[in-house]
């Protein structure tokens, strides 16, 4: 992002653009990557509304794959998902392998 | 014509207050401030006006809320006095910087310790690095007319910050004096409505105030700031402009008394200016070129006029209500810049009078300007900054 | 027609949260500050504290928000919404306004408990529309783990360190939940981001009432409880399981304890899983363990009984 002048800022230093943080990536943290094994899903959607980082993907009601721009790889949806008969259906491997 | 009623300071500005009609106040009691708010909540409870009053727990929430409700997107207005001022310190920056045309009425106090109820300057100038307009006034009728300026130079969009209006605690506050009102509908019509800029209350789109702002931005905003309160200067002046056509009364970025030829200038701000015209007079009567300056904007501060007014002057005395311990009293260091910026070099002393409202007399004022014909005799001064009016 | 407290449905709606916040990974915040916002069925306009929260979903250019957010200073969330809820019922009485709109605060237990605790207390007093959410991660952790009146007895922070002598904090925590219900306001409760529906349901019920709320949050920190990243909710779950952090709600006064473990667990269960409680388990800490379980001990039988005394008066009155 280009840096502005003083005469091009909003006063006060207001931010009017609601949510921008959405183009910031912090999926560059990652140690540990998030995997997601849809087979072993059962759709609970306790990886969603336990991720601090709004990046597990949700339409209709079933879940998509990561936000690997903002997943911070924490790994709380691996830690919570119940997974399939003991098969969790997230994994968490290292970045780069 | 409005009418004339004899009041003190403090129903003089509730009553600018209630003509104002703002959205939101929030304030705390305070002596000697405590009585605007007060006569302001009886205007509430009586309905005469609609304003949501918040009795808040402090003076810093008071701020806090005024800056709550300014960002949300309307008129906001409060009054203090010293302590109060001084809780507040930490949100005036705050409204300041985040741009908020928060009109308050200062009550000038003392600040403790020792604690102490009665008017001087020290709250006022404590808060001089704020980013707030301040406007000084000599007496009631000062006070009642700068509220409706003070909230047309904040509110005006080239501007967008907080302004003060101070008046003399008891001085002014407690005394009183005859003055006149102006019309409802001409103060309605001379403050026009408030337009909100980027409001919190507008939930379609949505705005984010107060974040953090690191050193890629920060001196940026700074910036934006100081250009913006140094455009106060010619706003006040044409506010001033339109004010005197709906009242009568005339008001610049201060007032100059028998300067034009004055070889000899005092500089007295608020109720005691009264006090020193009357000296100013007596000497003239003598012969002797005295004028003197009454600076009504304190901030910003209009240097090269101020330089202008007191050009013809060799010697300066300026007397302060309030003291920067270790330096020159407040008022001074204002002077000084002036006068140096211009290339003049009088011979300037620094008078600090009754802090904790010792009562200013007019001998006062005499012993000033008699010991500034003396130096305007030998052209050297001995002392620079000296108390007066205390016992040994 | 509110959006059923069930995930499927939860999840169609907007997240008012994005990500690109700079919170810490695995932070509890932002997990029950999504589901505050998540559970909230009308327009919100918040103001945040100093503090975590604040600073990393707001860092110049970016916000994090997608709802009106304003943070000024640190002791003073609830003043400055106090304000912009006055600003409301004044537009809305001029016709300047016309939607239905509610008011929010956030705060971590610093901003709360500590210097923002007289701003709160007056705003809870004065009946502002307003809902209090404190963030409670049981110390200053913004400015590097510091104690607060939320730190728990025992633990090690930078203020408060485990040495040879002393052993960590010396004190109880405040009980903020209970002051809060103490001013008479129509909704207090405690939450916690591991059981999620509850704590919907209680921001709901904060957000219905026609004047102040309060809810009080565990938010693990996992640089301050020195835990892995990946278990906050566990440890809000074992928090609850101990007792350590009750589950629990006042509504006009009415205590109702909202979750009652099948088995209550001693609270070295919680303390172990941490390493700001690690000193406490050697040998010479064991009075503090023992006061530790004492505290938990006795509020809890307080709430239990507090709660029959209401579950008696109502049964006699036959509101069963």
């Amino acid at each position: 992002m280009k840096l502005k002048g003083w005469k091009e800022l909003e006063m006060g230093a207001v931010i009017p653009e609601a949510g921008n943080a959405a183009q910031y990536n912090t999926g560059s943290w990652r140690a540990f990557r998030p995997q997601w094994k849809e087979e072993n899903c059962i759709q609970c959607l306790f990886c969603w509304i336990y991720c601090p980082d709004s990046s597990v993907t949700v339409s209709d009601g079933k879940r998509g794959d990561f936000d690997y721009e903002h997943c911070k790889g924490c790994g709380v949806c691996a830690h919570e998902c119940p997974g399939k008969k003991g098969n969790k259906a997230i994994v968490m491997v290292e970045e780069g392998n | 014509m409005g009418k004339k009623l004899a009041i003190t300071g403090n129903q003089a500005v509730a009553e600018a207050m209630k003509q104002i009609n703002p959205d939101v106040c929030a304030a705390y009691p305070i002596t000697p401030s405590t009585e605007i708010m007060q006569r302001f909540a009886s205007f509430v409870s009586d309905g005469v006006v609609d304003t949501e009053l918040v009795t808040v727990e402090s003076e810093h929430s008071a701020m806090s809320a005024c800056i709550g409700a300014s960002a949300a997107g309307g008129r906001v207005m409060t009054a203090t006095s010293s302590q109060g001022l001084a809780l507040m310190w930490e949100m005036l920056h705050i409204a300041a910087g985040m741009r908020l045309p928060i009109a308050m009425a200062l009550v000038n106090r003392a600040l403790s310790a020792p604690i102490n109820i009665h008017g001087d300057h020290s709250d006022g100038m404590g808060s001089r690095d704020c980013s707030w307009i301040q406007i000084y006034s000599e007496n009631a009728q000062e006070a009642y007319d700068n509220i409706f300026q003070a909230v047309r130079i904040a509110e005006h969009e080239e501007i967008r910050l907080p302004a003060m209006v101070c008046m003399d605690g008891f001085i002014i506050s407690h005394s009183i004096e005859s003055m006149e009102f102006l019309p409802d509908e001409v103060v309605r019509d001379f403050i026009g409505e408030f337009k909100p800029t980027n409001p919190l209350l507008d939930v379609d789109k949505p705005v984010t105030y107060g974040p953090l702002v690191l050193p890629d931005y920060y001196i940026e905003f700074k910036k934006a700031q100081h250009e913006a309160i140094k455009r106060a200067k010619k706003v006040t002046l044409d506010v001033a402009k339109e004010f005197e056509k709906v009242s009568g009364r005339s008001y610049g970025l201060f007032e100059s008394y028998r300067l034009d030829d004055a070889e000899i200038a005092i500089v007295v701000l608020n109720s005691a200016a009264g006090t020193a015209k009357d000296v100013v007079d007596a000497f003239r009567d003598k012969g002797i070129k005295v004028g003197l300056l009454k600076p009504r904007l304190f901030r910003p501060f209009p240097y090269e006029e101020v330089a202008d007014a007191l050009g013809s002057a060799r010697v300066i005395g300026v007397f302060d209500r309030a003291d920067s311990f270790g330096g020159f009293g407040p008022m001074y260091m204002e002077i000084a810049s002036a006068m140096i910026a211009s290339g003049s070099s009088p011979v300037m002393i620094n008078r600090i009078y009754g802090l904790g409202g010792r009562d200013f007399m007019p001998e006062d004022a005499e012993a000033v300007i008699k010991e500034l014909v003396e130096i305007a005799d030998t052209g050297k001064a001995t002392t620079l900054k000296e108390y007066i009016g205390v016992r040994e | 027609m509110s959006t059923p407290l069930r995930l499927k449905e939860l999840s169609k709606k907007a997240d008012l949260l994005t990500g690109g916040h700079r919170l810490c990974a695995g932070c509890g915040a932002p997990i029950a500050i999504r589901q505050v916002l998540l559970a909230a069925e009308v327009p919100l306009v918040a103001s945040n504290a100093t503090g975590c929260l604040e600073v990393s979903t707001t860092i110049y250019p970016y916000t994090a928000w997608k709802i009106p957010w304003i943070h000024t200073a640190f002791e003073n969330a609830a003043a400055t919404i106090s304000g912009v809820e006055a600003m409301y019922k004044a537009l809305k009485k001029k016709g300047r306004v016309d939607r239905k709109i509610k008011f929010i605060a956030f705060g971590g237990d610093g901003g709360t408990y500590d210097i923002g605790f007289q701003s709160l207390s007056g705003a809870m007093e004065r009946r502002h529309d307003i809902v209090y959410i404190c963030y409670d991660n049981g110390a200053y952790m913004n400015t590097g783990i510091q104690r607060s009146s939320a730190t728990p007895l025992g633990a090690n922070t930078t203020t408060c360190p485990a040495g040879s002598v002393i052993h960590g904090k010396q004190q109880p925590r405040k009980n903020l939940t209970k002051i809060m219900a103490a001013h008479n306001i129509p909704y207090a409760a405690q939450a916690s981001p591991a059981h999620w529906r509850d704590l919907m349901t209680k921001v709901r019920k904060a957000l219905d009432v026609d004047g102040p709320a309060f809810i009080n949050i565990l938010a693990p920190c996992n640089r301050g409880w020195r835990t892995p990243t990946h278990n906050a909710v566990e440890l809000c779950r074992i928090a609850a399981d101990t007792c350590f952090w009750p589950l629990y709600e006042y509504e006009n006064g009415r205590l109702t304890i909202n979750y009652k473990p099948k088995e209550k667990k001693p609270v070295t269960e919680f303390l172990k899983t941490q390493g700001r409680f690690k000193h406490l388990f050697s040998p010479d800490s064991q009075d503090l363990l023992k006061q530790a379980q004492e505290n938990v001990d006795r509020e809890w039988e307080n709430l239990l009984r507090e709660e029959a005394c209401w579950r008696e008066e109502a049964e006699t009155k036959g509101e069963g």
